[in-house]
């Protein structure tokens, strides 16, 4: 009997221990986000010591024309570096699970590349191509590069959702009349949709934090907010930025937790149907 | 006798427009954009950059077009040597470091109820949609000379003058220990978490100690995990050059740094080509050992 409490007590003093690890690594983690949102606040012009307290920075931010135009610049890559990496990641996953072809395997280790291999590499490689092929630098090559690490993010993440009897259901659907379009919309697409879901997420948060494509293969005149962020280090970042940097955070976080309500709230509902 | 021959052709023939319908065009239609987007932005620009890293330099910064080693013996010497090493010290402190940190942490999320699992998954990832330099300049601004880490140190009467802490390699790897630890942390946990703890207790119960069972049980069966693990944070680690810039000011550099540099300011790129097959290379190796004992499909990247 002693012996087993001393058991537990050995187990309770481990558990603690354990929580206590946990949350000193949360803290490490949360930290720089913490101190990033406080220096918002910070009264000076760049932020490089605490100098009082002002909220006049989330005004301003919206007057910093530079910082404005690279949001938008930002904001116009992800969007379409989303729509695109989506469309050809569904099909992608889709063709690369179900159909056998003599490129297959080729393609699938083609895949991993742009996973694996340092980003650093992929981006000198691409610059070197579209310098020598005369292709201007800009919104285009940043798209390209954007898509490209994208693409497979999107393709393993869907794949790993495609279900084993989808063609059955498929076959199914068109013994039933349906044509291959509508089949896909209706049939193939709401069985893969929180795939397609994650993989759109996961797109673009990629392309709006990229630095190092970005970096590489913007042009002379525009480029996004991480590359101007990257650009501001030497002198000092400013307050305006980690005014924006928060309320993106905010943004990101309420789509986040908005999106789970609305799938909890489904599958409550697809229960009780 | 002849009908019957041309019976089967027709017969073939249809199956094989039939065949094209069911199979080849859909198989096209949704392979094909992949495929064709891989091979123009992928295997053709690592063609090519292994084929300009051959190359050599012109007087002006542009490219050569002569076979030539030039650019890999460049790499030999003493500045250009003494920066990959670094790199790869770097680089393999981050992965220790990662793994140190990362697979307690794995093991005590993978021990909770599942429903807990995943919400404390998220709170790991919660940090990482903000901008990766914003959080790095975190750093930078609680370690600057008159920062709350110095403050505080000379408050505590630890020292007495401020440390230098910004622009050095101690803070660089601390940026990329924290910026790195998800990566190992999340295929270290799927991998624990698929552990049954059958085997656990039937360890115990053959009378091993609970240093016994981790080491010759809980530590083989998820070494795959630690595997992805060492992959997805040492290769990243080696090239990443925001790290550096944004926390080393300038004064550390490490390959990536280089490479940058070779295509803008220094104008040589058969050299920024050679170091990125280098890097090529490495990644090519930890991969195949990878491949030796697990499939690289398996491999938890997202």
């Amino acid at each position: 009997m002693a012996s087993l409490t001393k058991v537990q007590r050995h187990r309770k003093a481990l558990g603690i221990l354990g929580d206590v690890y946990a949350i000193l690594i949360y803290a490490v983690l949360y930290i720089p986000v913490v101190v990033m949102m406080i220096f918002s606040f910070n009264d000076q012009r760049y932020n490089y010591y605490w100098n009082g307290f002002t909220t006049q920075w989330y005004g301003k931010l919206f007057t910093n024309h530079a910082l404005m135009d690279s949001l938008w610049y930002s904001l116009i890559i992800a969007v379409l570096a989303t729509v695109i990496s989506v469309v050809v990641g569904t099909l992608g996953a889709l063709g690369l699970k179900r159909y056998e072809f003599k490129m297959k395997k080729f393609v699938n280790s083609m895949i991993f590349i742009p996973i694996i291999v340092p980003e650093i590499v992929l981006a000198v490689a691409l610059l070197i191509i579209f310098m020598n092929v005369g292709f201007s630098l800009g919104m285009g090559s940043i798209l390209i590069g954007h898509c490209t690490f994208c693409i497979p993010y999107a393709v393993v993440t869907i794949k790993g959702r495609i279900s084993g009897d989808g063609e059955t259901l498929e076959e199914a659907s068109m013994d039933l009349g349906a044509n291959r379009i509508q089949t896909f919309l209706r049939v193939t697409l709401p069985s893969i949709m929180p795939g397609v879901m994650s993989a759109a997420f996961l797109s673009f948060t990629l392309s709006i934090d990229d630095v190092v494509m970005s970096n590489m293969l913007s042009g002379a005149k525009n480029t996004t907010l991480p590359v101007l962020i990257l650009s501001m280090n030497k002198s000092g970042v400013t307050p305006d930025v980690n005014a924006l940097t928060t309320i993106m955070i905010l943004v990101i976080v309420a789509c986040m937790l908005l999106s789970n309500a609305v799938k909890a709230a489904l599958r409550k509902r697809s229960a009780a149907a | 006798m002849s009908t019957r021959i041309n019976d089967t052709t027709d017969l073939q023939a249809i199956s094989r427009k039939r065949d094209l319908r069911r199979k080849t065009i859909p198989a096209l239609a949704q392979a094909g954009p992949v495929s064709v987007w891989m091979i123009l932005f992928v295997t053709l620009p690592m063609l090519y950059i292994i084929y300009i890293s051959f190359m050599s330099r012109g007087v002006f910064g542009d490219v050569v077009y002569e076979f030539s080693l030039e650019s890999y013996q460049t790499l030999l010497d003493s500045i250009y040597f003494k920066v990959i090493v670094k790199s790869l010290q770097v680089a393999l402190f981050t992965t220790v470091a990662c793994l140190l940190l990362g697979y307690p942490f794995a093991y005590y999320i993978a021990r909770k109820p599942p429903a807990v699992a995943s919400k404390l998954i998220m709170l790991i990832m919660i940090p990482f949609w903000t901008n990766s330099l914003m959080r790095l300049n975190s750093w930078l601004l609680l370690f600057q000379t008159s920062g709350p880490v110095n403050t505080f140190l000379q408050w505590a009467g630890i020292t007495s003058e401020p440390v230098t802490f910004i622009y050095t390699d101690p803070l660089v790897m601390l940026g990329l220990v924290t910026n790195m630890l998800p990566f190992a942390v999340l295929p270290l946990y799927s991998t624990i978490e698929k552990l049954q703890n059958s085997l656990l207790e039937a360890s115990s119960d053959l009378g091993a100690n609970p240093r016994q069972t981790f080491f010759r049980i809980t530590l083989p069966l998820t070494f795959p995990g630690i595997f992805s693990a060492v992959i997805l944070v040492f290769i990243p680690s080696l090239g990443i050059y925001t790290v550096s810039d944004m926390l080393g000011g300038g004064k550390v550099l490490y390959i990536g740094n280089i490479i940058k540099n070779q295509f803008g300011s220094i104008r040589n790129w058969p050299l920024g080509a050679a170091l990125s097959v280098l890097l090529l290379v490495i990644t090519g190796a930890l991969i195949f050992l990878y491949t030796r004992f697990s499939k690289l499909e398996d491999m938890e990247v997202v």
